[in-house]
């Protein structure tokens, strides 16, 4: 029997907890992304957001709770690595470095040899436009650019999943759009899963097949687009989202990873 | 090449030979203890019949142009956890000792590299290595040090993310290990408990190695200096592998 793609399971996450000190960044979630699906996972700062990608991207160890990837559980991280492709919040290029030689060393870490490596190095960096800057030290590039370059890297030993942690942050609309296409695209004709945060209601609204918003380290709803705005009784995904997050700027959220970084640091003490 | 220890090896190279002011930068504190103290203090050692103090010395400075590019090499864990490019090798399916020792081993030839500057530095100066061929045997001493001190500095950096404060505590490692290796001064006249100190110290058996294999002189024996510090950076990589396994962004 053929299994449809939507309805196989390929991350899953089971009663997830992470604590730094006293303070619970995860409590207890729970979620399953199918196989080729786009999800949206949103959420205020200092929400649980990234902590949670860096869990699933095992960067960072969780206090309980269990993760499948693409049928690997997160403790065999080698396995679980080579199934992702990730583009941080941050950038994680090499400035000091060429876009080919970012490329070239990706691709390296991720068991791509020669000659597939220099065809999929070129037909990327063609992709996201940028194969004529091939020889060009990163630190010359915009921030469109570095973002562009960040994708292209990311794909490059073609992963079956690909993290996005906000993507978009910080560029014009142009660069925007052209990102959003491209992930569209690789998930309806690559049938690659695409698990995205962003601040950016609009960009989830249009883009998610199923959204997760998380709360003060709780997820508080999950469901299509569709199912979010019935239940909230709203018109507009950002409705919905300041519905079911609150209004108000909460002080005690401004600062949050800076706020888990010291706490983190006690708690290694 | 397809293997990660050699990528990582390589961008450490590249890093190294594009910024030319560190090439130049690491060689002015050699030179100045160089032509300070050995201008300096020359006469002196040389009337109290220990013959020419720049022969003496050299090695000592081209030691520490090498454990000051080695430990400062530790700094780039730190610099690339803050830039983010860390990140993007511990998600990889690389199992972490290995990008630590392309980490190690690109900084050990780096300075070696630097070292063997400083030696160029030191011959057009006036020092005059006794053979050609104990320059082989002075590269090979110049890149255990440096293994030593890369694996060392680097092993720090994985425990610590202030950038501001690596420099203090590399410092305050640094200065005392150079000062007791015997760079500056014979061990051999030394007593009691100095000369203890100093025996504890590892830099002292790649300073004797590095002289006898420039100058011929030894204070402590070939064998003993190769394996002590052979034996040392193969714990230190280990020490090192170990904690930059543990380390969590």
């Amino acid at each position: 029997m053929k299994v449809n793609e939507k309805t196989e399971k390929i991350i899953s996450v089971k009663g997830l907890t992470k604590k730094f000190g006293e303070f619970t960044a995860v409590d207890n979630i729970s979620f399953d992304v199918k196989k080729g699906e786009i999800f949206a996972f949103l959420g205020p700062n200092g929400a649980g957001k990234t902590t949670t990608i860096k869990m699933l991207t095992t960067l960072l160890e969780s206090n309980s709770g269990e993760i499948m990837v693409s049928g690997k559980k997160i403790s065999d991280k080698d396995g679980v690595r080579s199934t992702f492709g990730i583009v941080f919040q941050d950038q994680s290029l090499d400035d000091e470095l060429t876009t080919y030689e970012n490329m070239e060393f990706h691709g390296v870490f991720y068991g791509v040899k020669q000659p597939e490596r220099a065809i999929r190095i070129e037909s990327m960096l063609k992709l996201v436009d940028l194969w004529e800057r091939k020889n060009d030290f990163v630190k010359t590039f915009s921030g469109g650019m570095k973002r562009r370059l960040e994708i292209a890297r990311a794909l490059i030993h073609e992963p079956k999943i690909l993290y996005l942690d906000e993507p978009t942050v910080g560029l014009d609309p142009q660069t925007r759009n052209y990102i959003w296409k491209y992930v569209n695209d690789l998930s309806k004709l690559k049938g690659m899963t695409i698990f995205f945060t962003t601040h950016y209601m609009d960009e989830a609204e249009k883009m998610a097949e199923k959204v997760a918003v998380i709360d003060h380290g709780k997820i508080i709803t999950i469901g299509s687009v569709k199912e979010i705005l019935a239940s909230t009784k709203t018109k507009t995904l950002e409705d919905a989202f300041l519905t079911l997050t609150g209004r108000g700027i909460r002080e005690e959220e401004a600062n949050a990873s800076s706020r888990m970084r010291m706490a983190r640091k006690a708690w290694k003490k | 090449m397809n293997s990660p220890v050699y990528i990582m090896w390589l961008r450490q190279l590249k890093k190294y030979w594009r910024s030319k002011p560190r090439v130049i930068g690491a060689l002015g504190q050699p030179i100045l203890f160089l032509l300070a103290l050995g201008f300096g203090f020359g006469p002196i050692f040389e009337q109290a019949g220990q013959g020419s103090y720049i022969q003496f010395l050299a090695p000592g400075v081209i030691a520490m142009g090498v454990i000051f590019t080695a430990m400062f090499t530790g700094i780039e864990v730190i610099w690339d956890r803050q830039f983010g490019f860390l990140k993007e090798t511990l998600v990889a399916p690389v199992p972490r000792w290995k990008i630590m020792l392309g980490r190690t081993l690109g900084g050990a030839t780096v300075a070696t590299a630097q070292g063997l500057i400083v030696l160029i530095a030191c011959i057009i100066i006036g020092f005059s290595p006794s053979s050609i061929y104990g320059l082989i045997l002075a590269l090979l001493f110049m890149f255990l040090i440096a293994l030593f001190f890369t694996a060392m500095g680097t092993a720090i950096a994985s425990k610590m993310e202030d950038m501001q404060a690596f420099p203090l505590i590399m410092n305050f490692l640094m200065m005392p290990l150079f000062f007791l290796s015997g760079a500056l001064f014979p061990i051999d006249t030394l007593d009691g408990a100095i000369k203890t100190v100093t025996l504890l110290d590892p830099l002292t058996y790649g300073v004797d190695g590095l002289r006898f294999a420039l100058t011929g002189m030894s204070s402590i024996g070939i064998i003993t200096d190769l394996l002590v510090i052979g034996v040392l950076s193969i714990i230190v990589l280990l020490i090192g592998s170990k904690l930059f396994s543990e380390i969590q962004i």
